[in-house]
């Protein structure tokens, strides 16, 4: 890591395991439940939210000297609204069709805690190449973990990968399906992604101790 | 002492000692207190002298459950037979029902069930006994008997494997295993199956066995649920004996209300089951179809209305079809997922009834909700519970701030009080 420090790669690498937004600070889960049941649709909702933190974050970082601590939060929702309406516009011009199954869920990374949360705890006290740099490790995070759902609960739930039929067709009974094999229509609800993040966050809890909070 | 005069017993409690702390102990010590009573005793502390452990209790439920299960053997094949050749005239015991053709069909599909149900259930039991380092719990016992017999007939066995490892894993052992699970795992397992393949769990091909697999063909059977001809709003043939003896379509073991009676007096006999809970649950399903009933009677609903045929149903016929009198014999007495406190069962078993009538009714798409009433007052059960308790403490104290000869110290002994009632 030539390129950045230590210090820095920390930024991003931290909250891709031990201090993950979702499995350990436990934030942004609405979105998480929501729009995991396909993969793509969980890509481009971790890219979006990629968006919105790593540049809101450098916003936030840029102004955070002028802004009167009394009204932070009402700027910080400026902001990120802003960056929001341009996400959606951007779906809505370029991938309508997707942009119907994130439906409003593309509007509520205003309310996604993990982006005020950031921007509360992180880039109102750094300056703007950290605070971008923990905007897109955090984003990161946030996107690992939807990917990881979004995997399972596509290939278990519709047998497709991005939309491609990997397992064979249902149908006609092809691939697997010809050997009885049927897909798991519980994987489709959101339920289901409750308890795939339970069970990410239950491995990633056995395999590293620490993690644990003793009560 | 030569080995020779070593009875079986003793060998195999030199065998434990021989193991203890290997990393296979509780897989062995399993199959070892399966057959004898460990030949261990406290050394400190209060001692319970009693015939009744976790094991025994469970055996118990297991006894109730066996004729449960050979009936539903029968039914397997009656069912098969009658949706293919029509039902006999003259219904005969022993001409049309208990014959060994009947009980083949059973064999060769309830049986691979139960097998499988234990196997998978087991295998997981002792997967998770071995890694964490205790004993192998006798809770799955109950549960792998209970599951076959509140499943369709011809549920396919992979996918039943799949619903106990999902039921044992995420409905018991992450909360700590038996006796820490909030929810009844085997009413997990029904829950998966019905959520991840509904077109297995419903419908009207899947009560019967190969059904599905005719379906289509000019050899086509069909083998609705009372509940299922009810939703739809057309009209039943089976007699109110039918119903009460069991020979109706239905999941496996759920039919006969008449056994599930016997064993559910049996338990209640053995103090395994909790009477409160039985009989407040069918107060609670007979008050709910008391008020559907009045609804119809009032001509607030008419024969129009999609709701009509389940809420025109006689109240207590309620407890004779589905799975309602299995679920408030066997799943919602389960000590461990119910309520605790006496007061708590009344609560518990009466929501268990009115809930799973209520949702029998409103839920056409699924004319059966006992599971999801159950799973649901599972949830509840703690609550329930602790309202309970802090409505006792607060009257005690409520009696003893009235009292007319209060003790010098009351503020110590409150304290004590409080220490007791909890």
């Amino acid at each position: 890591m030539a390129l950045l420090t230590k210090k820095d790669a920390n930024l991003i690498l931290d909250p891709l395991a031990d201090n993950n937004p979702i499995t350990i600070q436990v934030l942004g889960i609405c979105s998480a439940l929501a729009i995991t049941a396909e993969l793509k649709a969980s890509i481009v909702m971790a890219i979006s939210v990629m968006f919105v933190l790593g540049l809101g974050n450098v916003v936030i970082s840029l102004m955070r000297n002028i802004i009167p601590s009394k009204i932070r939060i009402i700027v910080q929702l400026v902001v990120v609204a802003t960056l929001v309406i341009i996400v959606d516009q951007v779906l809505k011009a370029f991938a309508y069709e997707l942009s119907k199954t994130l439906s409003v869920f593309v509007g509520l990374i205003i309310t996604n805690c993990i982006i005020m949360g950031r921007f509360e705890a992180f880039a109102l006290a750094n300056g703007p190449w950290r605070s971008f740099l923990d905007g897109i490790g955090n984003s990161l995070g946030y996107g690992v973990i939807l990917v990881i759902v979004g995997f399972f609960r596509e290939l278990l739930g519709s047998g497709t990968l991005f939309g491609i039929p990997v397992l064979g067709n249902p149908i006609e009974k092809t691939g697997l399906y010809a050997t009885g094999y049927e897909n798991n229509g519980f994987m489709i609800i959101p339920p289901a992604a409750l308890i795939v993040v339970g069970i990410i966050i239950w491995v990633q809890r056995s395999r590293n101790k620490a993690l644990i909070e003793d009560n | 002492m030569s080995d020779k005069r070593l009875t079986f017993k003793k060998r195999l409690h030199i065998l434990k000692h021989h193991y203890r702390d290997k990393k296979m102990a509780p897989a062995f010590n399993a199959f070892h207190t399966f057959l004898f009573a460990p030949d261990e005793t406290t050394h400190s502390g209060s001692h319970v002298r009693a015939a009744d452990d976790l094991k025994r209790t469970m055996n118990t439920v297991i006894m109730a459950l066996v004729p449960v299960l050979l009936f539903s053997m029968f039914n397997a094949g009656y069912q098969h037979f009658s949706a293919i050749n029509g039902f006999p005239e003259n219904f005969s015991l022993w001409n049309d029902f208990l014959t060994w053709e009947n009980f083949w069909v059973g064999i060769t599909t309830v049986l691979p069930l139960v097998i499988v149900s234990y196997g998978v259930g087991l295998i997981v039991e002792f997967i998770f006994a071995v890694i964490k380092g205790h004993e192998v719990e006798e809770g799955y016992l109950v549960t792998g008997m209970l599951v076959p017999l509140i499943v369709p007939i011809d549920t396919p066995l992979w996918m039943l494997a799949v619903a106990v490892v999902f039921g044992v894993v995420i409905g018991k052992e992450v909360f700590g295993g038996t006796g820490m699970n909030i929810l009844n795992p085997a009413l997990t397992i029904r829950a998966f199956l019905f959520f991840a393949y509904p077109t297995w769990m419903s419908g009207d091909k899947v009560w019967v066995h190969e059904a599905v697999d005719l379906a289509g063909g000019p050899d086509a059977i069909s083998g609705e649920t009372i509940l299922g001809f009810l939703a739809q709003g057309h009209e039943y043939s089976y007699s109110i004996s039918d119903m009460f003896f069991g020979f109706i379509p239905g999941s496996v073991g759920e039919t006969s209300t008449f056994l599930i009676l016997l064993g559910g007096l049996f338990l209640i006999f053995s103090k395994i089951a909790s009477w409160r809970i039985m009989l407040s649950a069918v107060i609670g399903s007979l008050v709910m179809g008391l008020a559907f009933n009045g609804v119809v009677d009032q001509g607030w609903i008419t024969e129009t209305s999609k709701f009509y045929g389940l809420m025109s149903f006689d109240y207590w016929k309620h407890l004779l079809v589905g799975g309602l009198a299995f679920g408030i014999v066997y799943m919602a007495t389960d000590p461990v997922t119910g309520a605790q406190t006496n007061r708590g069962k009344w609560i518990y078993g009466f929501f268990i009834g009115f809930m799973s009538v209520m949702i029998r009714v409103f839920n056409p798409a699924y004319p059966e909700g006992v599971f999801l009433a159950i799973l649901l007052m599972n949830v509840f059960a703690p609550t329930i519970d602790h309202y309970v308790i802090r409505g006792n403490i607060k009257r005690r104290m409520k009696r003893l701030k009235n009292a007319t000869i209060l003790p010098k110290d009351s503020e110590g002994a409150a304290k004590e009080l409080k220490a007791e009632t909890i």
